[in-house]
Parts: structure tokens; C-alpha cells; sequence
């Protein structure tokens, strides 16, 4: 599949900034299922980036810019052609052992209920089996809402709700997962096949499983990612590998507006 | 030199000048309201308030006006940003994010003025009250004699200027308001003199001998003018504020190499001032002269933090 | 057990008289008055007062006028006995550099099984934001203070090892200087290596690991502070006045295209090297913390860009964690290839079977602590503990014997001490600094040793009654004047990767 993507982000200040400083996870790489074909990061203002690459393999554009500013806004346009393994990834860039992803963080920490959900979802299951199982589960047990996800909203306080957004549900697989023992991470990207609603910036999980090694699974779909999704980042959840972390320096609040365009041609 | 080191200094010196300043004004209000034979009562005490700029700040406050109130407002409200109180606090906090820059002896001043205030003071008589002054300013004048003692380097220049600026706005506010309320529209210069109103002045700037000294024919309000405008022999007067303010400037270009905005507009002020007749002055009005110096001096303010990069 | 321990002047029971060495000491001591002794003690202190109106500064209700007590008896180390210690310090500081350059990138000892993975992956600690940053000439733990205790004439156990940001090294400074002004005899006496170069060795070893391709010859360094509100605001400010460096916080730096800078009033200034006395969570607020607003944004990207050094690495607290401590006489074998010189305080992990079969057995005698606890919240000291007390930790040990370690309680070494009654035996520990420049360590000849100044007390933090005494390390040649210059310990790095 070829994928076109059009993701952009604008910030308004109420007062001008003397300056900002922000890292951006915004660009994709290569894997055995996924061809960045073309891909750019335009800003609309006198800007120097600057690309790296973070711990967990990440590629991160640091932004520099000065003020003063009373917005700025970040464009990223490309095209990725995909392929689909069932959900196995192949070929992505692995610099840290599985075993990391065991770890919770204070957002996907799992209250007993919520290991309680994932053991009854897993229990006398094979690996394989018992994850997608619990992607099911969360899939099922939640009403997916649009709209932009609460910010720092624990898988605890979502598990006790009737909606969940992409992230939460993600998020939860994740807590759900590490739970049940299996290494799991949050991962950031684009889809051109969610159900309802206009496009946001999608978010999904990886499982690792034993022999297989690492296995996409998202619980918005209730399904393993295919051709339909492009991976950009992960992490150990949602706020450690958001598209944009930001810093600034003036007085005043900030709006942000973000807006996703993802087409998809066989 | 750190910009925040800069701007720490340059408002330490700021905010023990204004302490200073309105101790030295209280002091004078209660001269003029409890020592003088005829009274000025609360009239006395509106004018602090007006000189101080701090009449709406007291009025939302919920105070009513009264010696005891003000006092204490102007003294040691801790609500009350301009009180002297806060601004001890205000100075130690700056003098303390520089602490090695200064010798033992200036932190130790700061530190003593804000010691005064360590127990809450409460509304106090005049006899107390003017003890915590007598206090305060004997930690004001050690300070300054401490930094006068300090090497003569960028940290001095930062305290001194701070206190240039600070002292320029003081003196200009107190000439402005008290010769306004002495001098109503139409009243002739010269006219029947309230010689307390007038002393209450000089000893706001602590200029009642300097005055005898300078001027032998009497007190009245245009020799008063004068002393407070033009005389730069008197550290508080504008011409020497401005002065002082271009000599900091200077020390601190002879460092750097480089001058910038702040120089060129404190050099063109004190070149003016230096110029001023003070007859002229009063004949064109002498409010509006004192308030486009205020103005200016605002701007002078806002330049210094540009060309140093406080912010 | 007081009357067991080993005294580091009188030698091992106060019968024997002084260790030879030390007679001149001893004689010292018995010479002079105690009152004398108490006299130039109050002047030392009403020094260091004096200096704490420093520490009043920020002090405020929370640390108050408090300074550390100081003990005008030195604690002494002989050449020989220094040596030693130096040669172990320094092992041990290799292996966890060599452990950390390993531990962020290829993870060998991992995968040869030396450690258990989730001891490390499953530790916050562990930082996988930074990992595969390379710091600048491969050096983390650039200052180490490592905490030692001593049962004999050549027992030293460490404690712990502090890789973050070991403060305590004013102390040695302040403590050397007021010991020359009020007992100058005992440096004729005595031939005791300078400790004052401290603060030109921390300069040296901060530039020795500046990017290459830095600004020039002279790399801008500067030390980071916290702020004012601090509680070692002092040792900062002290710190940076000695090496002539600005003392900097967060805002004075900016990031711009992956370079730092401070802010001056002439404008930028490139920073090459940082020594930060912050943590790793306030450092970057775009990498470690998105929730604060402190900390440089950026500062991270110029780190992994190369272009800045930190000091001590970000992530270093994985070598110094509680939980690995255990495990450094395995860290220091597989990175040294020897054994290590200075052993660890003998520690039960509860997580293997046997050592939780013994500790349960042996309650009433050991020390039992939470891994991951810390400020003595969370431990059993069994030869005090009541019954009930030791039946709780019985039932909490079998419950997650993962949580806990054990220790058994040590006979600490003493130094005489000037008390109320006059002088008396003292339990003591030692902080050794040790610096990591790209040149190599060294280890200072001298440190902060810390006294328990209560009676059969064990405890020496400051905050239950602990202070602090100047320690002498001698000199062998027998030759030259009194006051020599710093006669470090330095050996080549061995380029561990």
C-alpha cells in the first residue's frame, strides 16, 4: 500500500515567546514492512533543526527557534509504502533487549483490576493466542470516543471509564500485557482505517512474544496492524514518545490545533 | 558576568534604595504629623501615600487613613509590595542569589535590615516606629558604606546603577507630589510658605543642613526646587542621580568594551538635566517636567535590562 | 561491641598504647589541655559558623543555623595503609566507569550472565532515554565519592558508592584549612598530603573531558546549581569560586542548534563542560521530565550531539543504586579481571534462596534493609529489635524477598574525639573523593571522614548527631618541608570499551 500522510501542528501563544525549544518525534523509518518513500518537516517560521536519534531507536528532530513568536507551526507530509507480516515486525531498529518493556511508567501502571482483566483475558492461553485475546478484550469492553486524549490520564482512572480514545485503549493493552508478563511498548503512527471520526495521530502497541519477537496489536482495531499503519515512534508509553515535547520561553498560554490527513492507495 | 547575576545586583541596589527611601519618608510624615506644633494630620499622611504611589494599592487593601495604618502599610504590610518590609525581603532574596559576589560586611547589612522584621511588627506609636526606622536606615547606610568598600569592579557598577536609577524615580515622585499639593494651580512661587511641608521635603532627602549650607536666603520653595533639581552636590538631587547614573553606565562600558542604548540615553538625560534652569522649569511647569523624567527614567530601566539581557 | 573495635590511633585495644606510627599523636593529644583542645575546636566552629551565616542564607526554618559539628582530633591514614585504599578506590571506580560505558551500550555483562537482566532493565535507574549517548572520552562517573567503613588495620569495607553527585567535599576543604590555622604543630609533626589542589584537579578533570573540538585551548566550564534555595548551595558556590568558574543555574543556559550557552551580559557564551549538582530529572524537561518546567530544554541533544560534557554522566545512578551494590565484587571482577581490592560489606540477597534461609535464621543479628528504601525508613537493625519487630520483617521477607538485603552489623573502627568527659574512642566512616578525568583517576589524599559523636552510636549522618573530622593521609619520604603539594595516586585509564 502507499500511504500519503499530511500531519500539522500549529501553536498560538496569547503572548509572543521569546523562544522554542522543542523535540519532535515525527519521522518514520524503514523496516521490512515499511518504505519511507518521502518525507519532510517544514516549519513556518526561521527554525534550525537538528535529527537524532533517542535510546529507544527513535529518529527526533530537535527545533530551535527565536522569537519573538506568536505561534509556530510544524508540517510534516510524505509518503511510506507498506507491506503487511500479520503484525510480526521485521526489520525495525532494536537498541534496547525486550525485557526494558516489562517496566510500568506512572500512566500505565496496573492496579489489580486491571491485572485481574488481563489474567482472566490470557489465562491457559499460548503467548501468541493470549495476546491477541487480550487485544480483543479491551477492544470490546470500551466505546471508542474521538477527540484529543485527556492529558496524563492513567490506564487505572481509563479502565474505570465505559469510552476510551486510541491512546487508552493502547495504553491499557500495554499495562494489561506487562501485567500478564509479556514485554510491551506504546507506538505512535499513522492509519488510514480507523473506524468513524477524521484522522488523528494514531497510537497502538507492540507485545513481545517469546521465539516471534515483536508483535503489533492494536486494540482501536481490535486486530494487528497490516498494510494500513505507519509506524513512527515507541516508548514505554503515550507521553514518551508524543509527536511533539515543547518548551518555551514567554509568558502566556498556548492552543494547540493539530490536523491529520492519511490516504491510502492499493 | 552572568545576566542574572547582573540583574540580581542591579535590583538589590534598587530595592535597598527604595527602603531607604521610604523609611526616610515615614520618618518625615510623622515629623510633620506628631513633632510639628500645628499638625498636618492625615493630609500628611495621604501625601506619603501619593509619593510613594501606593494611595489605590491602600485603598484596595481596605485601610482607612490613619497614622497608625499607614505607618504599618508603609512599614511592614507583608501584602504590601511597596512596604519596606518587602522590599528588605526583596533585596535579601536578590543579594542571596549573589551571595559570593559580595563582601561579608554588604550581606551582612542586607541581612541585618531583614533581620529587623524577623518578628511581626504590629501597629506601633510613633516612638517605635520611628526606632524600626532609625533601624533600617543605619543597615541602609552600612550597606552602601560596605559596597562603597567592595572592589570597583562590574558587581559595584550592577548595585550602584540600580540604586542611580532607583533614587532618580524617588526624588522626582517626592518633589512632584509635594509641590503639588503645597502649590495648587494658580499659587504664586513665593507665596505664604509652610515651612514644615517644605522641611518635611529636605529631610525626605536628608537635606536639611545641606540646604542651610547652600542657600542663605531662607527656606522657600523655588531654593527647594533648585536643591532637589539641579544641585549635584546632593547625592539625592536629580542631577546627581543622573550623574551617578552615567558613571555606572561608564564603569560598566569601560569593562565590556561596548555601549549600547542604556549609555546613549543616560548620557542625552544627564546633559539636559545639567542644562535645566530651574526658573525656566517651574515657569513651563514643573509637573510635567518631573513626570516626562519619571517617563524616561521608566524607559532608561527598560533599556538597562535590554542592553544587559536580564531577561 | 564498642569495646571490640579497632582504634585507628590507640590500635586494637586502648592497652597496647598508640600504633607506633602514630606515638606523636598520641603524645600530642596527652600533652595538650582539653580545654585548649575545646578552645581552638569553638574557634574552628565559630569559623565555620560564620561561613554558615552562608548556609543561613537559604537555611531559613529548615536547616537553620545548623553546621555539622567538627572534632578537632585528626583521623590519620599511614602512607602504606593509603596505598592501598588508593589502589582499591581506584579499581573500583574503573570498573564502574567500564561498567556504565557497558551497561548504556553493548550490555555485555548481561548477555555473559554476570548480572540478572531485570535488575537492571526493570530498575528506574536505568535511563533508556539516554542509552547509546556516548559522553565525551567515554568517562560517566567523572566524581565518585565512595563511602568506606573500617574494622581494622587493613579492613575496609565499602559502604556505598556514590556516582551521582557526592557532595561533602567542602567539608575536607574547610576541615584541612581550620586544622593548619589552630594546630599548626601537628603539620611540623606530621608530613600530611595537601588536600587545597582539590579544587585545580576537579578544574583539570573538567576540561581534560571536554568535547574535542570545543572552543580553544580553554574549554568554558561552568558548575550547576539547583539555586540559592539548596540545601549544598554552599559547596556550589564554594566550588565554583575556587576553580574561577561561573556558578550557573537552569536559566542561564539555553540550547540553540544542539550547542550550549550562558547568558551574559555580552551576550552568548559557549559552555563546553558542565559539572551539575542537579539530578538527572531536572536536567532536560523535553527528555526526563515533561511535567517540569525546570531544567535546560535541549541539554540532552547538545549531550548526545557531542558538543557539551556532563558531569557526572546523566544515568549514572544505576552504578550506585542499592540494588547493585551487591553486585560490585562481581561488576569489579568482570571489568578489572581481579578480584576486588576493596570487598563490599558481606550482603545477603533475599531474592536467592539460601541467603534468604540464612538471613531468616540469623534475624536477631543482621542488618535487613528495602533495596530500594532509603533515610533508614524501612530497616531492621536485629540486635535491637524487639521480637514483634522481628517478626514482622520475618513475615515481609517471606513475602517478597526480592525487596530486601541483609548486612551484618560491623565493629566500625574509632578515632579518639573530644567529647563532654574529654576525649573518647568514636565510631567513624571515611568519603574518599576520586576524580575521572580522560587522563585517568586519581584519588585525593584525604576525604570527609564523618563521626558518630555519641557514645557506642554507629550513626554518623549530621542529621542524628554526626561530625565531622579532618583527615590526614601521610606522606613516606621523610625528606623536604612540612607542606607538600597534592601527592595524588594517578594511574592510566585502561580504555575499558
Amino acid at each position: 500500500m502507499r500511504l500519503t500522510i499530511d500531519h500539522r501542528t500549529t501553536y498560538r501563544f496569547t503572548a509572543p515567546q521569546g523562544r522554542v525549544v522543542q523535540l519532535l518525534r515525527m519521522t518514520p523509518r524503514n523496516t521490512h514492512d515499511q518504505t519511507v518513500a518521502a518525507w519532510d518537516i517544514n516549519i513556518d517560521c526561521d527554525a534550525r533543526l537538528r535529527e537524532h536519534r533517542d535510546g529507544f531507536g527513535n529518529i527526533t528532530t530537535m527545533l530551535y527557534a527565536e522569537g519573538p513568536l506568536s505561534g509556530i507551526e510544524i508540517s510534516v507530509s510524505g509518503e511510506v509504502v507498506t507491506s503487511s507480516s500479520s503484525g510480526v515486525l521485521h526489520g525495525t531498529f532494536e537498541p534496547l533487549p525486550a525485557a526494558l518493556f516489562l517496566r510500568s511508567t506512572p500512566a500505565t501502571h496496573a492496579e489489580p483490576a486491571l491485572a485481574a482483566f488481563a489474567q482472566a483475558a490470557t489465562v491457559g492461553r499460548a503467548p501468541i493466542a493470549a495476546l491477541h485475546a487480550l487485544n480483543a478484550a479491551v477492544h470490546e469492553r470500551f466505546t471508542l470516543v474521538d477527540g484529543r486524549p485527556e492529558a496524563g490520564l492513567t490506564v487505572t482512572a481509563a479502565f474505570a471509564r465505559e469510552t476510551a480514545t486510541a491512546r487508552d485503549l493502547a495504553q491499557m493493552f500495554v499495562a494489561a500485557a506487562r501485567a500478564a508478563g509479556f514485554p510491551a511498548r506504546y507506538v505512535t503512527g499513522y492509519c488510514d482505517a480507523l473506524p468513524n471520526g477524521r484522522p488523528t495521530p494514531h497510537g497502538w502497541a507492540d507485545a513481545w512474544v517469546e521465539g516471534l519477537g515483536w508483535v503489533g496489536f492494536d486494540p482501536t482495531l481490535g486486530r494487528s496492524p497490516e498494510a494500513h499503519h505507519v509506524r513512527v515512534a515507541v516508548a514505554l508509553d503515550a507521553a514518551g514518545c508524543s509527536p511533539v515535547a515543547g518548551s518555551r520561553l514567554g509568558e502566556g498560554r498556548e492552543w494547540l490545533d493539530v490536523e491529520v490527513q492519511v490516504s491510502g492507495q492499493d | 558576568m552572568l545576566s542574572r547575576t547582573a540583574a540580581s545586583l542591579y535590583w538589590l541596589g534598587r530595592y535597598v534604595e527604595r527602603a531607604d527611601f521610604v523609611a526616610r519618608l515615614i520618618e518625615a510624615t510623622l515629623r510633620l504629623d506628631v513633632l510639628s506644633p500645628r499638625s498636618a494630620g492625615e493630609d500628611a499622611w495621604r501625601t506619603a501615600l501619593a509619593v510613594s504611589e501606593t494611595a489605590d494599592a491602600f485603598t484596595a487593601g481596605g485601610h482607612t487613613l490613619s497614622r497608625e495604618e499607614v505607618a504599618h502599610f508603609l512599614l511592614a504590610d507583608s501584602t504590601h509590595p511597596g512596604s519596606i518590609l518587602r522590599c528588605l525581603a526583596m533585596a535579601r532574596d536578590n543579594a542571596r542569589a549573589v551571595r559570593t559576589a559580595l563582601s561579608r560586611e554588604a550581606w551582612q547589612a542586607i541581612n541585618g535590615a531583614w533581620l529587623i522584621f524577623d518578628q511581626r511588627i504590629g501597629r506601633l506609636d510613633p516612638t517605635a516606629v520611628l526606632g524600626v526606622v532609625d533601624a533600617v536606615k543605619a543597615e541602609t547606610r552600612g550597606f552602601e558604606g560596605a559596597v562603597h568598600r567592595m572592589l570597583r569592579n562590574q558587581t559595584t557598577s550592577f548595585i550602584r546603577l540600580g540604586q542611580a536609577v532607583e533614587r532618580t524615580d524617588n526624588t522626582a515622585r517626592l518633589l512632584d507630589v509635594k509641590y503639588h499639593i503645597l502649590l495648587p494651580e494658580g499659587e504664586r512661587v513665593g507665596g505664604t510658605v509652610d515651612r514644615d511641608q517644605w522641611t518635611t521635603i529636605l529631610q525626605t532627602v536628608s537635606a536639611v543642613t545641606a540646604f542651610r549650607w547652600l542657600y542663605n536666603d531662607g527656606l522657600n520653595p523655588t531654593n527647594v526646587i533648585d536643591l532637589l533639581l539641579s544641585r549635584a552636590e546632593l547625592p539625592r538631587s536629580l542631577a546627581a542621580s543622573t550623574e551617578e547614573t552615567v558613571a555606572a553606565l561608564t564603569a560598566l562600558a569601560r569593562a565590556s568594551g561596548t555601549q549600547g542604548e542604556a549609555d546613549r540615553m543616560a548620557r542625552t538625560r544627564q546633559a539636559r538635566v545639567a542644562r535645566t534652569r530651574t526658573g525656566d522649569v517651574i515657569a513651563a511647569g514643573l509637573h510635567q517636567h518631573l513626570q516626562s523624567l519619571i517617563v524616561e527614567n521608566a524607559q532608561l530601566h527598560d533599556a538597562i535590562g535590554r542592553q544587559f539581557k536580564f531577561h | 561491641m564498642g569495646t571490640a573495635a579497632f582504634d585507628e590511633i590507640m590500635g586494637a585495644s586502648s592497652v597496647d598504647g598508640a600504633r607506633p606510627e602514630l606515638r606523636d599523636l598520641c603524645r600530642w593529644l596527652a600533652d595538650t589541655p582539653d580545654g585548649e583542645l575545646r578552645r581552638r575546636q569553638q574557634s574552628a566552629e565559630t569559623t565555620f559558623r560564620q561561613l554558615g551565616i552562608t548556609f543561613a542564607v537559604y537555611g531559613e526554618s529548615e536547616a537553620g543555623e545548623r553546621i555539622i559539628p567538627f572534632d578537632i582530633v585528626p583521623r590519620v591514614f599511614l602512607a602504606d595503609e593509603w596505598a592501598r585504599l588508593s589502589e582499591g578506590l581506584v579499581q573500583r571506580v574503573e570498573a564502574i566507569n567500564a561498567f556504565l560505558v557497558d551497561i548504556y551500550g553493548d550490555q555485555k555483562i548481561l548477555r555473559d550472565g554476570v548480572l540478572p537482566a531485570d535488575l537492571i532493565l526493570g530498575n528506574a535507574q536505568f535511563r533508556p532515554e539516554i542509552a547509546g549517548i556516548r559522553p565525551p572520552h567515554d568517562v560517566w562517573a567523572h566524581i565518585c565519592g565512595i563511602d568506606l567503613v573500617r574494622t581494622g588495620p587493613d579492613d575496609f569495607f565499602v559502604l556505598e558508592d556514590n556516582a551521582r553527585t557526592p557532595s561533602g567535599v567542602s567539608y575536607m576543604l574547610e576541615n584541612r584549612e581550620a586544622m593548619v590555622r589552630l594546630c599548626p604543630e601537628l603539620f611540623s609533626k606530621f608530613r600530611v598530603a595537601a588536600v587545597d589542589s582539590y579544587p585545580d584537579r576537579l578544574l583539570e578533570t573538567m576540561r581534560s573531558v571536554a568535547p574535542r573540538g570545543c572552543g580553544g585551548p580553554r574549554p568554558t566550564c561552568v558548575v550547576l546549581t539547583p539555586g540559592h534555595y539548596n540545601s549544598a548551595y554552599y559547596e556550589h558556590s564554594f566550588l565554583a569560586d575556587s576553580m574561577g568558574v561561573e556558578l550557573v543555574e537552569a536559566a542561564d543556559l539555553v540550547v540553540d542548534d544542539d550547542v550550549v550557552y550562558m547568558r551574559t551580559i555580552d551576550g552568548r557564551v559557549r559552555v563546553d563542560v558542565i559539572y551539575r549538582r542537579v539530578d538527572d530529572d531536572y536536567l532536560d524537561p523535553l527528555v526526563f521530565r515533561p511535567d517540569s518546567m525546570l531544567g535546560v530544554p535541549g541539554l540532552i541533544a547538545a549531550y548526545a550531539a557531542g558538543n557539551v560534557a556532563i558531569l557526572n554522566a546523566p544515568g549514572n545512578g544505576i552504578a550506585d543504586d542499592k540494588a547493585i551494590y551487591s553486585y560490585m565484587p562481581e561488576i569489579v571482577k568482570y571489568y578489572s579481571g581481579s578480584d576486588a581490592r576493596l570487598p563490599n560489606v558481606e550482603t545477603y540477597r533475599c531474592r536467592e534462596p539460601q541467603a534468604l534461609k540464612y538471613v531468616l535464621d540469623h534475624l536477631d543479628q543482621l542488618v535487613v534493609k528495602l533495596v530500594d528504601g532509603s533515610g533508614g525508613y524501612g530497616m531492621l537493625v536485629g540486635p535491637t529489635a524487639s521480637s514483634a519487630e522481628i517478626e514482622r520483617f520475618r513475615a515481609a521477607l517471606v513475602a517478597a524477598p526480592e525487596r530486601y538485603i541483609a548486612q551484618p552489623t560491623l565493629a566500625l573502627s574509632t578515632v579518639p574525639t573530644l567529647v563532654e568527659q574529654g576525649v573518647a574512642p568514636r565510631h567513624v566512616d571515611f568519603r574518599p573523593f576520586v576524580l575521572t578525568g580522560a587522563k585517568g583517576v586519581q584519588v585525593v589524599p584525604g576525604g570527609l571522614t564523618r563521626v558518630a559523636l555519641r557514645e557506642g552510636s554507629l550513626v554518623v549522618n549530621s542529621s542524628q548527631g554526626g561530625g565531622t573530622k579532618d583527615s590526614f593521609v601521610l606522606m613516606d619520604e621523610p625528606h623536604g618541608m612540612t607542606q607538600t603539594m597534592g601527592n595524588m595516586t594517578q594511574t592510566l585509564g585502561q580504555g575499558q570499551r
